[in-house]
């Protein structure tokens, strides 16, 4: 980082509530329109302890400046949106509060903000999901049976949903894939946010395609990507281990078991 | 952006069919069971080699010369020649595969590195097999 001073925003119209701290939001803009890469801008922002960032990030977009871009739509964590990295680390800006952020009594706060990896970046915050959404079609997500359809539900075992219970959870937000080094260097790997789709399917007892997907996972590039950096797990906003079922998935084509 | 507008059907799938061939699982397991069996090769070569009585000092063209002699030794080198090579070959094929930006540059890194492992490979087993201890300087 260069010694030279960021300009700075105005930012004293966004309203300070009782309790509030100032503390500054770096974020990495980039409109494609007029810059040629991203350059980082800085906002001071008064924050509650008990603000998450995307209320951060509303505020400097409704009194700061408007053109300032990025995904949202439920904001409480169940839509996954607004997958961003904050202060280095893949998060949800609905789910990171700022007490959590906040440096040591008497510091001045930076938190930073840059779009997730590994994907082409739009404008500002925002980046281009298609081929992550491209994978995870890939791996067909969907259930698939033969035979005849039954006349009432497809019933299963208390057990045999614990089986995949973990990867139901999967929002598609793209923090693991897009934290994955594997995914950085090299785009066509499926990451894991696809294989955990490809998890939930395989190993429910209702489906009867988890040959076709364990084929598709054998392949290039495929789950023999994996080298288990667990940047993944820790990603997940959701808390799915994603890692483990990427390995469960290796386990099973190893061993002809699911 | 304007690409995937652009295609003509722009959901129908962009990657080639899985191809059903266990290469990759078999080069995964390979890597895990060759590491295993190179901690003891590799590390008792290093004890005998090394640490064991005298150590480095006593190795002469005479010590290679005994150990070779036995079929034993000749297949730990042997084992541990093809190993190390075949691991370490193919963790720089995926090193090679995740690293390189182009197609051509991929093709002819690896092309690099198979030819020098052929090589190591060739010369090791042949020098393993056919030394004479008899050879006079």
């Amino acid at each position: 980082m260069t010694a030279v001073a960021e300009p700075t925003n105005d930012t004293s119209q966004i309203p300070a509530p009782e309790g509030s701290v100032t503390i500054t939001v770096k974020i990495l803009r980039f409109n494609p329109e007029i810059d040629n890469e991203p350059h980082w801008e800085s906002y001071d922002v008064p924050a509650l302890p008990t603000d998450r960032v995307l209320n951060l990030l509303m505020n400097i977009k409704n009194y700061a400046d408007g053109t300032l871009s990025f995904r949202r739509s439920c904001a409480h964590g169940i839509c996954g949106s607004d997958a961003m990295q904050i202060n280095g680390i893949n998060r949800l800006a609905c789910k990171v509060l700022v007490k959590d952020l906040l440096a040591k009594e008497g510091k001045q706060t930076t938190v930073t903000v840059a779009p997730i990896k590994g994907l082409p970046t739009m404008k500002d915050l925002y980046v281009d999901m298609e081929p992550f959404f491209e994978a995870f079609r890939a791996v067909k997500p969907y259930l698939i049976a033969y035979g005849n359809e039954p006349t009432n539900e497809r019933y299963q075992s208390a057990a045999d949903r614990e089986r995949f219970d973990d990867t139901t959870k999967c929002i598609l937000c793209a923090c693991c894939t897009s934290s994955c080094p594997v995914y950085w260097a090299d785009g066509s790997y499926f990451g894991p946010a696809a294989i955990v789709n490809a998890h939930r399917f395989i190993f429910d007892s209702r489906d009867e395609a988890a040959e076709e997907r364990l084929d598709i996972l054998n392949d290039t590039e495929g789950v023999w990507r994996c080298r288990t950096t667990f940047n993944c797990t820790d990603a997940c906003p959701r808390g799915i281990q994603v890692t483990k079922a990427i390995q469960e998935v290796k386990r099973a084509l190893l061993f002809k078991r699911t | 952006m304007s690409e995937s507008l652009t295609l003509d059907k722009p959901r129908s799938p962009r990657r080639p069919a899985a191809r059903r061939n266990n290469f990759e699982l078999y080069s995964w397991a390979f890597m895990r069971i060759s590491g295993l069996a190179l901690v003891i090769l590799v590390l008792g070569h290093l004890f005998i080699m090394n640490i064991l009585d005298g150590g480095v000092h006593r190795i002469n063209f005479a010590f290679v010369a005994g150990r070779w002699a036995s079929p034993f030794w000749q297949f730990w080198d042997l084992a541990m020649l093809w190993l190390a090579q075949l691991h370490g070959g193919n963790g720089l094929r995926t090193i090679i595969d995740d690293y390189a930006r182009k197609d051509t540059t991929r093709f002819w890194l690896k092309m690099l590195l198979y030819a020098s492992m052929a090589v190591i490979l060739v010369l090791g087993t042949l020098v393993i097999f056919t030394f004479d201890p008899n050879i006079t300087a």
